[in-house]
């Protein structure tokens, strides 16, 4: 019993992935990430001086995520720009999606921004910021552990699914489950859920999501290397 | 069973598999997860034996007690002038770290280094929590006045200096131009006009293909093309950076 | 600062640019249309490394009660702060508040779009076109790539068919394109001591005296214009700068097709 997605594609099969690194030249790392429709930019700055008393830590560094869509990026009407209540919290939960992965240590009373921005959404864009944004880290020789990995997955008429486009999420009782994976440990640093599931299929949502890690992982590993094939770009 | 994964000389990215097995040695940008070792940094990975380590290719400066930096004056206080050079921390410049002369309480600071200048200081003290102390007494250090200033990546200055100075030489040689590297990663260049733009396009030719073997050779052969000058191969001693 | 712009100066004085440039030289321009698919049209340009994005969406609004026969537009400049690290997230600030109105008004004032075409019904339905542009590396003249892109993403747009309840359906555009009278093209001419340049860097922007930005119509008539810096120029001055923008227009109108 397997249901026939939109664009014809498996329950776990991911839509088509492209990456790069480096893409914007005056920042000391950035990345590029696109999954179907859903393109991405990210821009990493620091780690460096902040003036805000609150963002300083004697012991280590902190990470700020922003998360912001170009007015024009939405699939229906224009998206006010500044900020909403919504991308503030995007925010957040990217931060705690890649702090996990980073060694802060060695920089205290600085902060390290990553500014994700979106030009082009097609669902999934917490997800796709999160994958550019652990490619602009790695390019800013940020110490971490690991890249991060980050996909929705969940349900469209009862059947588990990974990836799924704004048509799918549509559907009367699907369900959307971003989460972002660790893929040398296949531990979770982002879980969030919009819908009603039941417990089993959480885990096999879960499942796929981690198996699609390492697919998205080297990916990101190949959009790093290729910025050295040939010398460095300018 | 344990096996190297990675290659020496491979580039490598945050979490790569780089080794299987307990008797590997995680150095400098590695990490052991269980049985394995992984990376931590992006950049190039050097097996030696057993060891790992990898040399970064990005990454903002840290700074370092002994480094010689070039720094910019941001801002003048009662007791000095506050420096920034392009990383996370800035550093006091105490008066009295600031000239062999003597230098009265009333004085105007900034007729010995106003905001906006440039100056090639040494870093004496670092703390735990990262507050830079610098001096200027030193041979060496002053305040760099003309020229021009460029950044390039604080982990590619051993490659842009070379051994012994040899890179950067080469570079002062063919262009007749005044060049002195920071370990920060910015570089003050000086000389005709055109020159300069031969030796900064030169230094980010080192920047780019700073991995790259057989580097000294293509960056002779570069100046050579850009300054329509051969270049004679010959000992010399080379000083790391001019006066 | 001084003695950077002494520096500047003297290369001038050679007709050299700190880059090696020769003074009226641009860097490589680019431009990619369509490259926001969700924008009913988009258009990416690059000078040198210089990356601009700009998206056009329509929407459905009421007609202003001085002109109930006409639609409009809005022009918007974000300076994202991805693109430079001296932005910060936040309003608009001066700067990007005078590109947004600098490329608006080549547009409005020089009457480049026929606003009578955007009305639906009058004085109750008209389309608003939103115009966006967003930075996205930001290594120097930010005027001449965002005007630039803005053009492109115009010509390039097409209405979104209307649904049976009226409501603009944007999965589904029709053939019908936002049409120009003519191609208002914009260059921004800076003034450094003495002497005339263009697309400037990040670090001839810090030590200008003036600028004028000028938009041209393909037969060399003007449309808009723009003065920036401290600096006053002569009518000698103006006259010289307005001769460089036409030409330097001519070039860039290449890139439009």
């Amino acid at each position: 019993m397997t249901i026939k997605r939109p664009d014809k594609r498996k329950i776990d099969e991911l839509r088509p992935i492209e990456a790069k690194a480096g893409v914007i030249k005056r920042a000391d790392g950035s990345g590029w990430f696109k999954i179907g429709n859903t393109v991405a930019y990210a821009a990493v700055y620091g780690p460096k001086a902040t003036h805000l008393r609150f963002l300083k830590s004697p012991d280590k560094g902190n990470l700020r995520c922003h998360y912001n869509m170009m007015p024009f990026s939405g699939a229906g009407d224009r998206v006010r720009p500044g900020g909403s209540r919504r991308s503030k919290e995007i925010s957040k939960v990217m931060e705690d999606a890649l702090s996990p992965v980073l060694n802060l240590d060695n920089f205290p009373n600085s902060i390290v921004e990553v500014y994700v921005e979106l030009s082009q959404t097609d669902a999934g864009t917490r997800c796709a910021g999160i994958c550019a944004a652990s490619i602009a880290l790695a390019d800013a020789g940020i110490p971490m552990k690991d890249l991060v990995c980050a996909v929705a997955v969940g349900s469209i008429k009862g059947e588990v699914v990974i990836d799924l486009s704004k048509e799918e999420e549509d559907i009367g009782d699907a369900v959307d489950i971003p989460i972002a994976v660790i893929p040398s440990t296949g531990k979770i640093t982002l879980l969030q859920m919009d819908g009603i599931l039941k417990r089993e299929d959480l885990k096999k949502a879960l499942e796929l999501g981690k198996a699609a890690s390492s697919k998205i992982y080297e990916v990101q590993k190949k959009a790093l290397k290729d910025k050295f094939k040939g010398g460095e770009s300018k | 069973m344990s096996k190297l994964i990675a290659k020496d000389k491979d580039i490598v990215v945050p979490g790569e598999q780089l080794a299987q097995g307990m008797e590997f040695v995680p150095g400098y940008g590695t990490y052991r997860e269980g049985d394995n070792v992984r990376a931590s940094l992006m950049g190039v990975l050097y097996v030696d034996n057993r060891a790992l380590k990898i040399i970064p290719v990005s990454g903002k400066y840290m700074p370092k007690r002994d480094d010689v930096v070039i720094g910019q004056v941001i801002d003048i206080m009662m007791s000095g002038w506050r420096v920034e050079f392009d990383c996370a921390y800035s550093a006091m410049l105490n008066v009295r770290d600031a000239s062999s002369d003597f230098i009265r309480k009333d004085a105007d600071l900034r007729e010995y280094f106003n905001i906006g200048d440039y100056i090639m200081t040494k870093i004496t003290n670092v703390t735990s929590q990262k507050l830079v102390d610098i001096t200027m007494k030193a041979p060496g250090l002053r305040r760099l006045s003309g020229g021009r200033i460029i950044k390039v990546n604080t982990n590619k200055v051993p490659r842009i200096i070379g051994k012994q100075g040899s890179m950067v030489s080469l570079v002062k040689d063919a262009t007749g131009c005044r060049i002195n590297v920071g370990q920060n990663g910015l570089v003050w260049i000086s000389g005709d006009i055109e020159q300069e733009i031969i030796a900064m396009e030169a230094i980010k030719e080192i920047e780019n293909n700073s991995h790259i073997p057989g580097l000294t050779d293509k960056i002779k052969a570069f100046l050579e093309k850009r300054t329509g000058k051969k270049i004679e191969s010959k000992p010399k001693e080379s000083v790391q950076n001019d006066n | 600062m001084n003695d950077f712009k002494k520096h500047i100066k003297q290369g001038l004085d050679k007709d050299i640019r700190l880059d090696g440039r020769k003074p009226m030289d641009y860097r490589e321009v680019s431009l990619q249309n369509d490259t926001s698919k969700n924008a009913e049209g988009s258009a990416t340009v690059k000078i040198g490394n210089t990356e601009v994005i700009v998206g056009v969406k329509f929407e459905l609004g009421k007609p202003y009660p001085d002109k109930p026969d006409e639609g409009t537009i809005m022009v918007g400049a974000e300076f994202l702060p991805m693109a430079n690290p001296e932005f910060e997230p936040g309003p608009p600030t001066i700067d990007a508040i005078e590109v947004a109105r600098v490329t608006d008004r080549g547009i409005r004032e020089s009457k480049a779009m026929d606003f009578k075409k955007l009305c639906i019904s009058a004085g109750e339905k008209c389309w608003i076109i939103s115009i966006d542009i967003c930075t996205i590396n930001d290594e120097g003249n930010l005027f001449d790539a965002s005007a630039l892109a803005a053009i492109a993403a115009i010509k390039n747009a097409k209405f979104p068919s209307l649904k049976e309840d009226g409501s603009p359906d944007y999965k589904k555009l029709s053939s019908k394109k936002l049409e120009l009278k003519f191609t208002p093209v914009s260059v921004t001419v800076y003034k450094i001591g003495d002497k005339f340049i263009v697309d400037p860097t990040i670090e001839e922007q810090k030590v200008y005296d003036s600028r004028l930005t000028v938009a041209t119509m393909e037969d060399g008539r003007l449309c808009a214009m723009q003065k920036g810096g401290e600096m006053p120029l002569t009518i000698e001055e103006i006259d010289k700068m307005v001769e460089i923008a036409t030409e330097k227009g001519k070039m860039l109108r290449k890139f439009l097709g």
